[in-house]
């Protein structure tokens, strides 16, 4: 489905010199000006607001910057701080970690599990279905309803409802008692988190080829588990990738709902994640520094998971 | 490649499942889909609540007594308040109308490139792209508020609409849906005489429609729902979001109104998604990250 016959005039030139040539390169870029012109606007943003945000992040958590003065190099001090002396910042950790492990993959099997489910309803009932399941991802803020339904006094809806079901006499504060803020945080966010995979996975479902299905039926595929194993998974290895790092990316950013939710900072630290810390020192205390650090870091995980996950289910299926 | 649409359940050789197993699954799809449902279903409510129903003991989820009071509320509010209300509701609509616009149209320029020709940098530039998935905006944004105060942006509207354009997964989905575009068509208009510009705007974007769609549906949310976040500080520069978490502030008396924000808040995003539906669906088919 390339452009081959495109692609290759546009590398010939380079195939036959193997050899590095800056007179050739120099012709190539001016062959394809219009190319460039027409990236140039989305690209210039994209290198402003993204590519050198994160080298100057890197650059910046290896110094005392506290915006007022100019930064000052320290070395690796942020970083051994930061694992050695903040215990707030390894409750960040382990909270992120353990949002991010049953979040990220709860989320993406239900993506997928619903995405197959729904797949098989007439498609008039199937629209309606897509949108039920998609639609607290794109609602905007609107979890500030959970604020209501969990709500600490016995106007909250579970409370009201435990109470009058005698399960409890008193209400609990859900929201301020350690015991509780990460669970509530967990089903808040897996209820939003059914997002641009689920999408992905329903769209590749339903363009799934059914030929492929039928050569499985003689070929002696017995029942629905085997077809979802053998042909299904298989086919959709992209999307299955693409939801893979959708997924992967929001669970390891949880923040909003817990600042909305849990407060900020939350009791104990109890709903903290690593991007709750990167806003502590980054918008109140302002040591830039070491925000950048805590930043860094958070890079290196989001972008070392992701990869890692992506040569796991690269694997699967040879 | 994506003509095939056929509908699973049309097949002729349908594997069976146990009567069982289909009664179980269904039950489950409701049962989660009513507690995907329900809290927006709650708002929808809340929003036509009367004061004294909305804080009943034992909470009652239905309204009994539905009533347009909050929206004459929040009509009134529009008109008495020192910003006014409507300031907060333009401002939401120019970050969001502007933000997604130049998103589509920057992005779609940028895709087509990397879609259907090779030049020097256009692997790297692609790889880029796949690998800023992987990362939120939280890791960049420090250097970005430096970034921000160095153009002077800070305190304007560009400082959210701008670095909006350039949202990777846009363009992601916009590559992937553009490589499917059939190279002769780009061949047939390139000998006809037509310039690559022309060739963008007049045969690309007609064709690619689904994606734009698709782009809007993913991009409008955060606009719609954005608070201004820590660029901007002036009042009447502020948007819906910004003002919804002062009414919620505003305690009980402003319960009622708070209710009917959020459902302005909440109704935009999900009617777009209604109606672009079936075009997003076809777009994200193309989403694969491929080996």
């Amino acid at each position: 489905m390339r452009a081959e016959t495109v692609e290759a005039r546009a590398f010939s030139p380079l195939r036959l010199e193997r050899r590095f040539q800056w007179s050739a390169l120099r012709r190539e870029i001016y062959r394809n000006r219009h190319y460039y012109i027409l990236m140039a606007p989305y690209m210039i943003i994209f290198f402003t607001f993204t590519v050198l945000p994160v080298l100057a992040s890197l650059g910046i958590s290896f110094t005392y910057f506290n915006m007022l003065e100019p930064p000052r190099f320290i070395g690796w001090q942020n970083y051994s701080r930061l694992f050695l002396n903040d215990d707030v910042f390894l409750i960040a950790l382990r909270n992120t970690f353990y949002f991010a492990i049953i979040t990220g993959p709860v989320s993406y099997i239900a993506c997928f599990i619903f995405a197959w489910i729904i797949n098989e309803l007439p498609p008039k009932i199937r629209a309606f279905m897509t949108l039920v399941f998609y639609a607290p991802s794109i609602s905007g803020n609107v979890y500030y309803i959970w604020q209501i339904i969990f709500s600490g006094d016995k106007y909250g809806y579970i409370n009201g409802i435990l109470m009058k079901l005698g399960i409890i006499l008193e209400p609990i504060q859900w929201l301020k008692d350690e015991r509780y803020i990460m669970a509530v945080l967990i089903i808040v966010q897996l209820w939003m988190s059914l997002g641009t995979s689920f999408l992905a996975f329903i769209a590749g479902l339903q363009t799934l080829d059914r030929s492929l299905i039928e050569a499985g039926a003689v070929d002696g595929i017995k029942n629905r588990w085997q077809e979802l194993w053998y042909i299904v998974l298989p086919s959709m290895r992209p999307q299955l990738l693409f939801g893979a790092v959708m997924q992967i990316t929001s669970s390891l950013a949880v923040a909003d709902i817990s600042v909305a939710l849990a407060g900020f900072p939350s009791v104990n630290y109890a709903g903290h994640t690593i991007v709750t810390h990167l806003m502590d020192y980054g918008s109140i205390r302002f040591e830039m520094g070491y925000a950048s650090a805590i930043a860094t870091v958070l890079f290196v995980i989001m972008l070392g998971t992701n990869l890692l996950t992506q040569k796991l289910l690269r694997k699967i299926g040879g | 490649m994506a003509g095939r649409r056929v509908p699973l359940f049309h097949r002729q050789k349908q594997l069976n499942r146990s009567f069982a197993v289909t009664f179980l699954l269904f039950v489950l799809l409701a049962l989660f889909g009513a507690f995907m449902a329900l809290p927006l279903i709650y708002t929808i409510n809340n929003a036509f609540k009367p004061l004294d129903e909305l804080f009943l003991f034992p909470p009652r989820f239905f309204v009994r007594n539905p009533t347009m009071d909050n929206f004459y509320d929040l009509v009134y509010l529009i008109g008495s308040s020192w910003v006014p209300f409507s300031r907060y509701l333009s401002n939401t609509i120019l970050i969001t109308v502007l933000g997604t616009a130049g998103h589509v149209i920057f992005a779609s320029a940028a895709a087509y490139p990397l879609a259907k020709y090779r030049f020097p940098g256009s692997k790297a530039l692609s790889t880029m792209i796949v690998l800023s998935l992987m990362f939120t905006p939280h890791v960049t944004g420090i250097p970005n508020y430096m970034i921000m105060s160095r153009l002077g942006w800070i305190d304007t509207h560009a400082s959210i609409i701008i670095p909006a354009w350039a949202f990777p997964l846009g363009l992601f989905l916009m590559r992937q849906f553009m490589e499917q575009l059939p190279t002769s068509l780009l061949e047939a208009a390139k000998m006809d005489g037509a310039s690559e510009y022309r060739i963008f705007w007049q045969i690309v974007m007609p064709n690619v429609k689904p994606a734009w769609l698709t782009l809007i549906i993913l991009r409008l949310p955060s606009l719609w729902g954005s608070d201004g976040g820590s660029f901007i500080y002036s009042e009447n520069l502020k948007t819906l979001n910004y003002a919804l978490g002062q009414i919620i502030q505003g305690g009980i008396a402003r319960a009622g109104v708070g209710a009917a924000v959020g459902l302005v808040l909440m109704i935009v995003p999900i009617v777009t998604f209604i109606i672009s539906q079936s075009n997003v669906i076809q777009t994200m088919a193309t989403s694969g990250i491929k080996d």
